[in-house]
């Protein structure tokens, strides 16, 4: 009776899996990829009303997805002039590809991949590290392990310890308190390493940045490999990213 | 001693009514006496700088008549007696860590934020004793905290917890940043898994400032945003308990059925995790016919699979044999701390702000989850059981939804000199914010509380002679917050 009733779940269940993460469309209204048409605007006006401050308005209107929080408040006030699009493969090795600009409606460049990658094809562990985040990058960090997305089916993992990673994912916008636990865990990764920020929070610092609660220093001395916008990041985004880091 | 009787209506108070008093017995005996009645317990309890000394305000809340007493103290020294009360220390110490006050002859005058290298832990100096240090980076992809553990062979004979890893500066930036679009997303963030439940507890208190009530149809569709967001987490932690005793298929499908839930907030607000849903003065996006649908269609086909995953893990005796009996918190426990939400329900306590200081259009509506034993089985039967309430619950109200109605035009201002606090029952258990305005009419103070600032003594007595193989399943019944702490 037991193995009747699981066999049960299983066929109720079915196929859970996505077929294929790289190019799955996500329901609903998903604030992907912002893209800013040249219609004359006040610029000045729509960069004021930003949150975040991620809205620049040097050489035309643009967005920065390191510093947007993808709340879409400028849409709702000025469709006209911005909307987001589905398009979540948002991740780049390079921080300035993260800038969107006026009139430039083309998916993120991913950049160079970082040296080391090439050792890390079909296989890549990597511990996470919680450094202030508010636990909503850390539930979708984890959801791309679920059955759903099944970050697993790429070789792609999260480990328990630092020493069998091949690199670090933060999220949060690292606080005081968690500063030397972030560098000792780095340290303790094997070389060469990854350094992937994961989350608005983390890449620019949010709404956090200017905090004294904060430390960012950890940043300033080590290069970033790997920038996943969001606020969370989707999974989607992060299995994307991580992925292109494995093949 | 005076008081003055709130109820938690959104409507705020001239700050000047709060009573004062110079008479620290005076203060103290009132406390005294409201707490050794089982009914009041201490929703928040904290210091606002005021002319030349310290308000220390306390707000306790009566479960048996909705009624929340507002009192405080004046305190000009640095130094005054502590309360002694268990379910109130945890508000000392963090009033001594903000002001520098020493609350004399406190029980355990620890820090609650900061986490200094040299913090004597409690240990004891014993041959057959070890201890186990685990943290502030945990191994799974959770938030940062020290766990220490004395133990005795593989049974654990005490933790203590040291927080304040994640300490960000909430309450500080929210007093600080301009826009009212930034403190709603702070509010949102300070526990990114309760961002619907903090983005009401923030949108009612702003909104108390400002004399502003938001229409039927907003106040309905808050409710059915904050018991999704109750449904999605609560199955996301029952897959994370069949994960920690090794139970894959719960694992599995529980995980998956979070998916469509929090796929839905997406679908309705643009944010799986309800970022963005709640907003003061308006419902940013409305709940159309074609989302009530999607919805209606969503629940069913999750109720279903829930249902046969959940009769499936009560008849699994290697499920049970985990879950029974492990990490047991007694309801005399649970009363002594102050236990709050689905932790209080699991132990006996019959906590819950929806029920016991109803809000938005929660009165009537909500039939309180309750379990005895306080153990991690009891915790697991009161996730799936509120889940079911909800369920019940998003149903009726999606279904009697009020007709839209036109918003305000204009902003509302916030009001000088008053006071307003906000109690909402997320899916941890109650959150309190707190918020005072000054005589321009700016916000002068933001007193955050998340029910973990209750709760995290709730797992320091849990996993008492416990083995500590267990130690992950008992935390995982839980699933407190440290960011919605650390703040």
């Amino acid at each position: 009776m037991k193995h009747i009733s699981n066999l049960s779940i299983l066929k109720a269940q079915g196929k859970q899996y996505i077929p294929d993460p790289t190019t799955a469309q996500v329901p609903g209204i998903f604030r992907g990829r912002p893209v800013i048409s040249t219609t004359p605007a006040d610029n000045e006006k729509i960069a004021a009303i930003c949150p975040m401050q991620a809205i620049g308005t040097q050489g035309g209107l643009s967005i920065d997805l390191g510093k947007c929080a993808f709340c879409g408040l400028c849409a709702r006030q000025f469709p006209d002039k911005i909307t987001f699009t589905k398009d979540y493969k948002m991740a780049t090795t390079v921080r300035e590809n993260l800038i969107v600009r006026e009139g430039i409606d083309k998916p993120i460049e991913y950049g160079p991949k970082p040296e080391c990658a090439k050792l890390f094809k079909g296989s890549l562990k990597l511990r996470q590290v919680s450094a202030g985040g508010d636990n909503s990058c850390e539930w979708e960090l984890g959801a791309t392990g679920n059955v759903n997305f099944d970050m697993g089916r790429y070789g792609i993992e999260f480990v328990a310890s630092p020493r069998h990673a091949d690199g670090i994912v933060i999220t949060g916008p690292i606080t005081v308190n968690m500063a030397r636990a972030t560098q000792i865990c780095y340290d303790a990764v094997p070389q060469p390493r990854l350094l992937v920020l994961c989350g608005v929070d983390a890449i620019s610092g949010g709404l956090y940045a200017d905090s004294d609660a904060i430390d960012r220093s950890f940043l300033k001395t080590h290069k970033v490999d790997l920038y996943l916008p969001g606020n969370p990041a989707h999974p989607l985004t992060i299995l994307n990213g991580l992925r292109e880091l494995t093949v | 001693m005076k008081t003055l009787t709130l109820y938690n209506n959104g409507r705020s108070v001239a700050f000047g009514d709060i009573p004062q008093t110079t008479d620290y017995h005076e203060f103290t005996q009132y406390v005294h006496e409201a707490m050794a009645n089982d009914a009041y317990h201490c929703v928040s309890y904290f210091g606002y700088p005021n002319a030349d000394a310290l308000q220390l305000i306390m707000c306790l809340a009566n479960d048996t008549n909705g009624t929340i007493e507002v009192f405080s103290f004046v305190l000009k020294e640095k130094n005054c007696p502590s309360l002694k009360i268990r379910a109130i220390d945890r508000f000392e110490r963090e009033i001594a860590e903000n002001f520098g006050i020493a609350f004399e002859g406190h029980q355990w005058p620890k820090p609650v934020r900061t986490a200094p290298d040299d913090y004597p832990f409690y240990r004891a100096d014993d041959e057959e004793l070890h201890e186990v240090g685990v943290g502030p980076i945990h191994a799974g992809v959770i938030e940062p905290g020290h766990f220490r553990f004395t133990c005795e062979g593989e049974k654990i004979l005490n933790l203590e917890i040291m927080l304040g890893y994640q300490h960000r500066g909430v309450e500080k930036l929210m007093l600080e940043k301009p826009l009212l679009s930034q403190k709603a997303m702070l509010a949102e963030s300070v526990a990114g898994d309760s961002a619907v439940s903090h983005g009401i507890a923030f949108a009612t208190s702003y909104e108390a400032l400002c004399d502003y009530q938001i229409n039927e149809r907003a106040a309905v569709e808050r409710m059915i945003a904050c018991e999704l967001e109750r449904m999605a987490i609560h199955t996301g932690d029952l897959s994370a308990i069949c994960g920690d005793v090794a139970y894959q298929l719960g694992n599995a499908v529980y995980g998956r059925l979070r998916t469509p839930i929090i796929n839905f907030m997406q679908k309705w607000c643009g944010n799986r995790l309800g970022k963005t849903m709640v907003r003061p003065f308006e419902a940013p996006y409305d709940l159309t016919p074609e989302l009530i649908a999607d919805l209606h269609a969503t629940l069913n086909a999750y109720e279903k699979d829930f249902t046969q995953m959940s009769n499936k893990i009560k008849r699994c005796p290697s499920v049970l044999s985990r879950l029974e009996r492990t990490g047991t918190v007694t309801r005399e426990q649970a009363v002594e701390i102050g236990a709050v939400g689905m932790a209080s329900r699991a132990s006996g306590m019959l906590r819950d702000i929806r029920s016991t200081h109803p809000y938005l259009k929660y009165e009537g509506q909500v039939k309180l989850v309750v379990k005895k034993h306080g153990d991690v089985y009891s915790r697991t039967q009161v996730r799936i059981e509120e889940v079911y309430e909800s369920l019940a619950l998003i149903r009726k109200l999606v279904d009697n939804l009020p007709a839209a109605q036109a918003s305000h035009t204009a902003e509302p201002q916030l009001q000088a000199n008053r006071f307003a606090l906000s109690l909402v029952e997320g899916w941890r258990g109650e959150i309190c914010h707190c918020a005072i305005t000054d005589n321009s009419g700016k916000l002068a103070l933001y007193k955050i509380k998340d029910p973990s600032f209750h709760n995290w003594d709730a797992l320091e007595l849990a996993v008492r002679n416990n083995e500590i193989s267990d130690f992950p399943i008992c935390n995982k019944s839980f699933n407190l917050s440290y960011c919605g702490h650390d703040l």
